[in-house]
């Protein structure tokens, strides 16, 4: 511990950051610059999750990290690690015990409640960029409330696939005034996103932060006649047999067997440890 | 001129600044995403008439990189000492402020501070107000960070409203009394 500065991050830094993050409460939806700093991690391996983890957590804090709403993998093991060391904060991976949760590309299954932050990392925060690459012209667009071409993108969709097909990082308009991109969520959680805890959402590279103040209003952009629809594979779990959690399609071998199972692993693993069993949970069994 | 500094200047910082400064957010940050909600914030004193809360704000969010606009009673000698010394914030017309400490009378119009601009609406003044009482009740609050309403004690709602009615530009205020704090953002709706 004696070797960091708590969390990490320098105390100027870290008001820096902490004043992006109020101004983002105030404005929900809006993209605040900020001075991104170098972090001990690749851009893509969410530094900006990290920098804003890092301005929120206090020592009393437990923190989660979930990646595709996994704790096991490389980059939440990492981060979790990271601020283990450099925070010495509690962790853990029950979604209900945590009390700052960092996520990529995931809102847990277990509902928030008032007492937790939600903090996602953010690949890319400009819900336009791809529609647009000049920031100077996106930024006009946000000021005038200009997103006929997030309509239009959404049109073509339709015309080209006969519904809406984008699948993730699917465009919500926030309390009416600002599109903003949810992060690479899939569609699925976009409902989610109206929650009782702060949501909070670092982009590193591209130096955006951005939040959700609790009960925001958040509206997936659609048409009256082609609705937001939220989907799922049409499966239950593998190994819990939930039948309303989003699921990952894991290939089982070189015949091509597969199976599904929830993405969110702290959410399976508790309804398997309260007796629900899946289809193929003896199979996983076997396996290892 | 004194080259002496008043030792009241020295004290009143952080104990512990990366921690004292984490609990302090949360507490600010807890109180601007929930408008209305009082919370309790402390860890920092300043000379009079600076209350503990915004002390500990100030302490909290400002230094070099964020001129300072210091208001009536809480302009003064030893006030400026004590700025000079923890945060080494540039002290400045309300106009070029990025943070305002003082009396709602003393803040003065709020056309004064920078409203922010339809490109970048986040370089806006954020005002800490001193109040002499804060309750919860009074002001009707709805929007963002409230599920149903609150309520707040507001010193002049019709002028807030009109802060308000600007959305997204605008300013966002915390109210300080004593070591409680709560906050006003421009999205909440008045009334």
């Amino acid at each position: 511990m004696s070797e960091y500065n708590f969390a990490y991050l320098d105390e100027q830094t870290k008001r820096m950051i902490r004043r992006a993050i109020l101004k983002g409460l105030a404005i929900p939806g809006y993209q605040v610059p900020f001075a991104s700093r170098e972090m001990p991690m690749p851009y893509g391996w969410g530094t900006g999750g990290v920098q804003v983890s890092a301005a929120t957590l206090t020592p009393d804090d437990t923190f989660k990290v979930i990646d595709q709403g996994a704790d096991d993998t490389t980059n939440a093991v990492s981060i979790r690690k990271f601020f283990e060391k450099t925070a010495g904060v509690a962790t853990t991976e029950r979604t209900a015990e945590a009390t700052v949760i960092q996520t990529r590309h995931r809102i847990p299954e277990q509902e928030l409640t008032e007492d937790q932050i939600l903090v996602y990392q953010v690949p890319i925060p400009e819900p336009l960029r791809f529609l647009e690459p000049s920031e100077v012209e996106t930024r006009k667009m946000h000021a005038l409330e200009e997103y006929g071409l997030m309509h239009v993108k959404l049109y073509e969709d339709i015309a080209r696939h006969g519904e809406i097909a984008t699948a993730y990082a699917y465009p919500v308009k926030v309390e009416g005034r600002y599109v903003m991109d949810p992060s690479p969520i899939p569609k699925f959680d976009n409902p989610k996103l109206e929650m009782a805890a702060i949501q909070l959402f670092g982009a590193g590279r591209e130096q955006r932060i951005y939040a959700l103040p609790p009960y925001t209003k958040v509206v997936s952009l659609d048409f009256e006649d082609y609705p937001f629809e939220r989907t799922r594979a049409p499966q239950d779990c593998g190994l819990c047999g939930a039948n309303d959690s989003y699921l990952d399609e894991v290939i089982m071998d070189d015949a091509g067997r597969r199976m599904f199972v929830c993405s969110d692993t702290d959410f399976c693993r508790a309804r398997r440890e309260d007796g629900h069993q899946g289809a193929m949970a003896a199979a996983a069994e076997a396996l290892t | 001129m004194s080259a002496c500094v008043d030792t009241e200047a020295l004290s009143g910082g952080f104990d512990t600044p990366p921690v004292a400064a984490a609990h302090a957010f949360r507490a600010a940050m807890s109180a601007l995403a929930r408008p209305g909600r009082i919370e309790t914030i402390s860890g920092g004193r300043a000379p009079a008439p600076v209350s503990v809360a915004a002390a500990t704000l100030l302490l909290t969010l400002c230094d070099a990189e964020t001129p300072l606009h210091l208001a009536g009673a809480h302009d003064n000698r030893a006030m400026r000492d004590w700025v000079a010394f923890h945060l080494g914030a540039p002290l400045v017309a309300p106009g070029d402020a990025m943070f305002a400490l003082g009396t709602w009378e003393a803040l003065g119009g709020l056309d004064r501070y920078a409203q922010g601009t339809p490109d970048y609406p986040d370089r806006s003044a954020t005002l800490i107000v001193e109040l002499s009482d804060l309750v919860a009740s009074g002001s009707r609050l709805r929007g963002p960070g409230i599920r149903d309403a609150a309520a707040l004690n507001l010193p002049d709602p019709v002028a807030l409203q009109r802060n308000a009615a600007q959305f997204p530009l605008g300013l966002d205020f915390y109210f300080t009394c004593d070591s409680r704090i709560a906050a006003l953002p421009r999205s909440t709706r008045i009334g």
